[in-house]
């Protein structure tokens, strides 16, 4: 078996994984290596051939491959990160050793003075939301589709009704459209879209594909290749309303009902999790509840731009970075970041703040869609900063950051919550 | 050169009044019980084949049960179902190791809420010893919470039954066709009999879908459509009712606060009741109901049934995590008319069933095929037996189960195993293309899983379902538009359009 060792290493060569190594670099740590299990570097977003990527980050609008290229070539000049593709992390001990396995390499023993995991997320599939009906051929969560469409070339079906409004489901009922299927509708258990607005716009108005809210599919027909689906309105408990049952013809059912943080190797190393975000807790610096083992990215939370995954898993690798040179303060104080009324995450979950002060960014969503709200951010009973949101939906990220200088200010506990009917 | 364990049939031109094959017996059936009688005739210098009409064996009520072997105590004294249930209960401890089964003998507790379900328990406990069950035992509260420490506080008691065990019924189906195959019998699948053929009052074969089978004897181990089978033999002698049983699979980190063993409640006059049990992979499952029908091919999961077995499983157990279920599923049990296996020669000569296997038939075919073989042998005076039978199966390699020398050696030895392509369950390619390449070898993307447990994680396939149909159609060589997921109808993928065409 081989012995590898290295200052930093990092699990998971999409942006995030990517991200981290180039600020690592940046801030002074040179000896990385990249684990990728995939056949190239990129992630997910080399299946996401579509465009609106990066026009935070990169101030352009890109392609998925284009921005996982821009990743890619931020550490192609560097030659002493080490990348290995193809290559699955089995397991990873308290001690920060990480098991391995790769076709070229075989099994590997790898030490890392410093982890970052950054695995992304995988989708909910039809058995965890417990559709009940036959079980055929044609249902597909939207990216196994996507992949099949996108990178192998060929197609899931033709006739598509498409479960649940998220991101994946309506860049996948404009893509399943322009291959020329034909999407008969999409459907939405919420009262309201889980996408990004432009999406539901580009994707489905611009097609006239229906899109059903406070609706879902009560059974699945066919026995051995999918046949169609019975759809009921629900009501406001997400219960289908008998009586309103309708069938739609369909040959491929596209799920695209959540994302899940994929964190098996984070419970294999027992690090502390949060139950709403199904991530690993991290303080501002992106430091798990393991010393050493820092976490960024849709595996810490699930992202609905890429961008911020980006930024999370800058600050992450230039921690991390930073603290296996030995140039952090690790004489720390503890505050609990806790989410307050309408708010229904908050990451980081915790601040370890120098006496000096740290910079921190707070990335926020919120419980249900709100217009002309405040958000506040509150130490004890004091609101040390607010901003107004004219429009807040669950789907999209809330990005605040307070300042060194604010941090100060912070007791032990930090609140962030919405404040309503005070905003014009 | 590969080696196919499905051989490919030479149809060479329909002909009903040609025979494709000319045997001494044919099985219909691929499920447990078929293949295990299957298994017992290749003891025996015989030729022997068995036709199943899915593309894959054990693909009914094999596929989808409690994957319980029951320790004998709740069949009625002296039925067929308690004699075959403690006879196979013992033959399988044997069996373990020859096949390599996966089986974990981690026992059964029948828990009782009441004082009443406590009197029931003792009853059970007088028919167990009646029927030849060892060692069974009652708990009290304090002895069954040790065991379960997940039950609700508020139970009485339990029966305890040592010798019970989980097992992963379609690999025993396998492994009982695999043993079989490599002692000279056949197996031959999607192969469909239409009607056994007779000749004044004696089997001379059975028509299938593939061609005429020329045999002496026909053994019916058909299942649910045992009874469809008989009739075209002129055989009414019983009927097959399918009663279906709707499961809920949970993820593995679920166990923990579930089960670690096979949990029952007291069971009712009708029912054995919706258990919690833990599988022989470590994932904790719910069910099953028990629901009368008439379609012999319904297999769909109802909401009806998922809150059924929900609300059951709540008497046991205070919190069900539901956020961690990872897949439903349901089966259908072969229920004969009288409610007993029907193990007998049929009303033609050199026709034998076994038929109406439901619950515990599993536990029981292993002496069920014994004594379908003894009956043979009481018709059949050229019986004997092959002086070099082979009994061990060797076991394909599960590189998750293998210390981190041997992965590495593995993977030294042979790239593919270095590759992972199930995330889930930590299956590498190596073994998926083992899993194809072996006797009676997976053509679909449901047999690779079955076989190998790529997409039966947590993702139910949603990172590895792409890869491995790329993998069957390379190692079988076929379009990937012809790979299916289970049976002749459920392509996977298609072809693109091509621009122009019809724009």
């Amino acid at each position: 078996m081989k012995e590898l060792e290295y200052d930093i290493v990092i699990v998971g060569g999409g942006p995030a994984g990517l991200s981290a190594a180039y600020s690592a670099y940046t801030n002074g740590v040179k000896n990385i290596l990249i684990i990728e299990r995939d056949l190239e570097l990129g992630g997910i977003l080399q299946q996401c051939i579509h465009n609106g990527f990066g026009l935070h980050h990169f101030k352009e609008e890109l392609t998925g491959p284009g921005y996982a290229q821009r990743c890619i070539e931020l550490i192609a000049d560097k030659p002493e990160i080490v990348t290995m593709v193809d290559t699955m992390v089995l397991e990873i001990t308290t001690e920060k050793t990480i098991i391995a396995v790769s076709p070229e390499q075989g099994l590997m023993n790898i030490k890392g003075k410093a982890i970052i995991l950054a695995m992304g997320c995988r989708e909910r599939t039809r058995g965890a939301i417990r559709i009940p009906g036959d079980r055929p051929a044609g249902v597909f969560t939207a990216g196994a589709a996507q992949r099949m469409v996108n990178m192998v070339g060929y197609l899931p079906g033709h006739k598509v009704v498409i479960l649940g409004s998220g991101d994946i489901g309506l860049i996948m009922a404009r893509r399943m459209s322009l291959e020329g299927c034909k999407v008969q509708a999409v459907l939405e258990i919420c009262p309201f879209s889980n996408g990004l607005t432009r999406n539901i716009v580009q994707c489905l108005q611009d097609y006239n594909i229906p899109l059903h809210l406070s609706h879902t599919i009560t059974k699945i027909h066919g026995k051995d290749r999918l046949t169609g689906i019975t759809v009921a309105k629900v009501d406001d408990k997400m219960q289908p309303i008998a009586g309103t049952e309708f069938e739609i013809e369909c040959d491929t059912l596209l799920l695209s009902v959540g994302l899940i943080p994929e964190n098996e190797l984070s419970l294999g190393m027992h690090l502390e999790m949060h139950p709403l975000t199904s991530g690993p807790i991290v303080n501002q610096r992106r430091t798990t509840s393991l010393p050493g083992v820092y976490a960024a990215g849709n595996v810490v939370h699930v992202h609905d731009l890429v961008d911020f995954v980006s930024e999370e898993a800058e600050i992450a690798g230039k921690f991390a970075a930073l603290e296996v040179q030995g140039k952090l303060s690790m004489d720390l104080r503890k505050v609990e970041v806790k989410p307050g009324e309408g708010i229904r995450t908050c990451v980081p979950q915790r601040l370890s703040l120098p006496a000096e002060g740290e910079a921190v960014k707070l990335f926020m969503r919120v419980m249900a869609p709100e217009r002309s709200v405040k958000l506040e951010v509150l130490s004890g009973n004091e609101v040390i900063m607010n901003k107004v949101l004219p429009v807040a939906k669950p789907s999209e990220m809330i990005a605040l950051e307070l300042s060194a200088e604010k941090t100060k200010l912070i007791g032990s506990e930090l609140i962030v919550r919405l404040s309503r009917g005070v905003v014009k | 050169m590969l080696e196919l364990g499905f051989r490919e049939i030479d149809v060479g031109g329909y002909d009903s009044m040609k025979f494709i094959r000319e045997m001494d017996v044919v099985v219909i059936g691929g499920g447990v019980t078929g293949t295990a009688i299957l298994r017992e005739l290749s003891k025996y210098v015989l030729n022997c084949v068995l036709v199943e009409k899915e593309p894959d064996l054990a693909l009914g009520t094999t596929k989808a049960n409690s994957a319980i072997i029951h320790s004998g105590f709740d069949a009625p004294y002296g039925s067929n179902k308690a004699l075959t249930n403690v006879r196979g209960n013992r033959l399988y401890h044997e069996l373990q190791d020859q096949l390599g089964l996966d089986i974990k003998w981690l026992g059964s507790l029948v828990v009782a809420v009441n004082d009443e379900e406590m009197n029931t328990l003792r009853d059970l406990l007088a028919r167990g010893i009646k029927n030849g069950v060892k060692n069974l035992e009652l708990l009290d509260r304090e002895a069954t919470l040790a065991k379960e420490p997940n039950l609700k506080k508020e139970i009485k008691g339990a029966l305890w039954a040592p010798t019970a065990g989980v097992c992963w019924p379609f690999g025993v189906a396998l492994s009982f066709a695999r043993c079989a195959v490599q002692n000279g019998a056949e197996v031959i699948t999607n192969c469909t009999v239409k009607k056994i053929l007779t000749e004044g009052d004696r089997v001379i074969g059975v028509e299938t879908s593939l061609g005429n089978i020329k045999a002496k004897y026909v053994i019916n181990a058909a299942g649910l459509t045992a009874d469809t089978v008989a009739r075209t033999a002129g055989d009414n002698s019983f009927t097959i009712h399918p009663r279906k049983g709707e499961y809920i699979l949970f993820d593995k980190t679920a166990s923990e606060s579930l089960v670690n063993g096979i949990v029952f409640p007291t069971p009712t006059k009708t029912s054995k009741g919706i258990l919690i049990c833990t599988t022989v992979h470590g994932n904790t499952f719910i069910g099953p109901n028990a629901q009368d029908q008439e379609d012999k091919m319904d297999k769909s999961t109802t909401s009806m049934g998922m809150n059924e077995i929900i609300s059951s499983s709540q008497k046991l157990i205070d919190k069900l995590p539901l956020g961690k279920a990872i897949t439903e599923f349901s089966g259908l049990r072969a229920v004969s008319d009288t409610g007993d296996f029907i193990i007998k020669e049929g009303t033609v000569k050199g026709l034998i069933h076994a038929a109406g296997i439901q619950s515990p038939g599993l536990s029981a075919a292993p002496a069920i095929a014994e004594e379908v073989v003894e009956l043979l042998r009481d018709i059949e005076n050229n019986m004997v037996l092959k002086s070099n039978f082979k009994a061990i199966v060797p076991k394909r390699k599960v590189f998750t189960d293998l210390k981190k020398e041997e992965q590495s050696k593995l993977c030294s030895e042979n790239k593919l195993y270095g590759r992972i392509i199930c995330r889930c369950e930590t299956v590498t390619e190596g073994e998926i293309v083992d899993a194809i390449h072996e006797t009676c070898g997976a053509r679909t993307l449901d047999g690779v899983k079955r076989r190998t447990r790529a997409g039966m994680g947590r993702c139910q396939g949603g990172f590895c379902g792409p890869k491995v149909t790329q993998i069957l159609a390379r190692e079988l060589n076929i379009p990937i538009t012809e790979v299916l997921k289970e049976g002749v109808a459920s392509a996977m993928f298609y072809e693109k359009e091509t621009a122009g065409e019809d724009a």
